[in-house]
């Protein structure tokens, strides 16, 4: 399946830079770190044609395709390969707790564990190229991005140190391991010198709620801006009323439950009968 | 093709949830037990979450009891003052079980738990029925006649206070074994998703000496009360019924059930015990060999929700 964020070229229209916020920044007037935002600066902004992306009963993943564009290019700079761009989709966030197993008597047992709190449930990164390549490690920790870089905050702070550091690494690398943080180098491809497209995956668990698309915008290895926009993920008519009775009406959700597999056994019985 | 499961938050294919259901329908109705034993740790094979493979377990084994104690109460095989004391018990077992199944899944332990306790069952029961079965395979073959049951004989359990008449089992006997067993079996229908079937079954036969004849129609009328009351205590408190999935696998367990019934009456019994016992062996040496086996990582996550 292929959902195509259609091409929203935004032409600049004043400031909207303002739309850019991210969560680890404090929440100062001027929350954009962005290096050079004045008029005579490059500006990025993405689009998706869709607000909502449905998860039917058929769903086992998909691209999720999203057009930006930057613009007032420096073109000397972009003739040299100057700008990268880096796009994030961010699932929602929820405590996570990491499990250590340990052999005991010769089973495997969740013997230690430590809890995360609002760790974003996916992460999907598409880049222009290689991340190294882009700007310094010192950058990426700056802004939080890329699966090694998300600020993840241990529910007790007051553990060791060197347990934090220990769970919060097991943490990334089973979410990496499992498919929910994913990084797709050379991802972001320029169409034009300022039109971009980003290919992000969704995996078939993605989990549902509201996703947050950011682009941020590098030019020569330095950071300029980024700019985001929502994106709900909801579960198709159906599926979305069965888990909202089951959540909401749970008793009779039960009741229903037992009359549906009573009236099977029944029907069953009808259609199979040898007695 | 393709499923979203609303509740396991999933994506599954139909066809294997279809085949899954359908195979052990078959052999429930070949053996004449539930198959929430079955269903159970295929689910979780599957990568189903232990916690909504248990609750639909139990969901999915009320349409074969239910569909089973219909015949039975037709036949009028079915004791049901016994079967009404032993839900008495299960319902209070049912709830002690949804609870610690709560409190195991808040403390990271449950999928471990569920697992000891399939090994621990299936393990002990498969074990003595397969010598069971292939001690009397021997003796028929030896030419011997087979050992006559003496229900007449009473042990400890008879000498219990509390004493109450089953007029259908022909039966006078003490209230607390009764409902003992019924606590025992709704509990590991909450903890384990199953009827508990293989184990009411002998424990009636020999514990409380209750007339072959009306054992399995008395064993599926109950459990099937039982897994009823489990299914809404999960749903209630847990939200882990996935009834997308469920139904899934009834359809395909009734249309097995009834094909595995015919080739149940064609087989022996003790051909049939010994069959059962293989299988059960061999789904408790799965299960065990994820518990011993080093796991691909030592470290696990766990979001609110037991996914």
């Amino acid at each position: 399946m292929m959902l195509r964020a259609a091409a929203v070229i935004v032409l600049m229209l004043g400031a909207a830079p303002a739309l850019a916020q991210t969560a680890t920044q404090t929440p100062t007037q001027s929350p954009v770190s962005t290096v050079n935002p004045g008029e005579d600066g490059e500006r990025v902004q993405i689009g998706l044609s869709t607000d909502r992306v449905t998860i039917t009963s058929d769903f086992s993943g998909a691209d999720l395709t999203i057009f930006g564009a930057v613009d007032g290019v420096d073109p000397q700079v972009s003739r040299l390969g100057g700008y990268d761009v880096v796009v994030v989709l961010e699932g929602p966030a929820s405590p996570v707790t990491v499990w250590r197993r340990k052999r005991v008597l010769g089973v495997w047992i969740n013997a230690q564990s430590l809890s995360f709190i609002g760790v974003p449930l996916s992460y999907s990164v598409a880049t222009t190229r290689v991340f190294q390549d882009i700007t310094d490690p010192a950058g990426y920790r700056r802004l939080s991005l890329g699966a090694a870089n998300i600020h993840l905050e241990p529910q007790d702070r007051d553990s060791d140190p060197a347990t934090i550091q220990e769970f919060t690494a097991a943490l990334r690398e089973r979410k990496l391991a499992i498919g929910l943080y994913t990084e797709n180098i050379g991802g972001v491809q320029f169409l034009s010198q300022t039109l971009f497209r980003a290919t992000l995956n969704l995996p078939a668990d993605v989990p549902v709620g509201t996703h947050k698309a950011r682009a941020f915008l590098f030019k020569n290895g330095e950071f300029v801006m980024e700019t985001s926009s929502q994106l709900a993920i909801v579960k198709a008519g159906f599926e979305q009323r069965v888990y909202n009775y089951a959540h909401r009406y749970s008793f009779y959700y039960g009741i229903f439950a037992v009359a549906l597999a009573m009236l099977t056994g029944w029907l069953g019985r009808l259609v199979f009968r040898r007695d | 093709m393709g499923i979203y499961l609303p509740i396991a938050e999933m994506s599954v294919n139909v066809f294997v949830l279809l085949a899954m259901g359908a195979a052990v329908g078959f052999l429930s109705g070949m053996f004449g037990v539930g198959g929430g034993f079955l269903i159970t740790p295929l689910l979780i094979f599957y990568n189903i979450p232990p916690a909504i493979a248990v609750a639909t377990g139990a969901n999915q084994v009320i349409a074969s009891s239910f569909s089973g104690a219909l015949a039975h109460l037709k036949r009028g095989t079915v004791d049901i003052k016994l079967g009404l004391v032993l839900l008495v018990g299960g319902v209070f077992g049912s709830t002690l079980g949804a609870a610690v199944f709560a409190f195991l899944r808040a403390f990271g332990q449950l999928d471990l738990v569920i697992s000891l306790l399939y090994v621990a069952f299936l393990g002990i029961i498969g074990g003595l029925m397969l010598v069971e079965s292939v001690n009397a395979i021997r003796q028929s073959r030896a030419g011997a006649p087979p050992p006559l049951r003496r229900p007449g004989q009473h042990n400890w359990i008879h000498r219990l206070p509390l004493k109450m008449r089953f007029r259908t089992s022909k039966l006078f006997v003490s209230v607390i074994p009764v409902l003992g067993l019924g606590a025992a079996i709704g509990f590991l229908a909450a903890v384990m998703g199953v009827g508990g079937g293989f184990i009411m079954v002998p424990a009636m036969i020999y514990l409380l000496k209750v007339p072959t004849n009306v054992v399995i129609g008395t064993s599926l009328f109950q459990i099937m009360f039982v897994t009823a009351y489990t299914t809404i205590v999960q749903a209630s408190f847990n939200q882990t019924v996935d009834i997308v999935l469920a139904f899934l696998l009834m359809v395909g367990g009734v249309a097995g059930a009834q094909y595995g019934a015919r080739i149940g009456q064609k087989l022996r019994g003790d051909q049939l015990r010994a069959l059962l016992a293989a299988l059960v062996l061999a789904v408790a040496l799965r299960l065990a060999f994820d518990l011993f086996v080093a796991p691909g990582s030592v470290y696990e996550l766990a979001g609110p929700g037991g996914k």
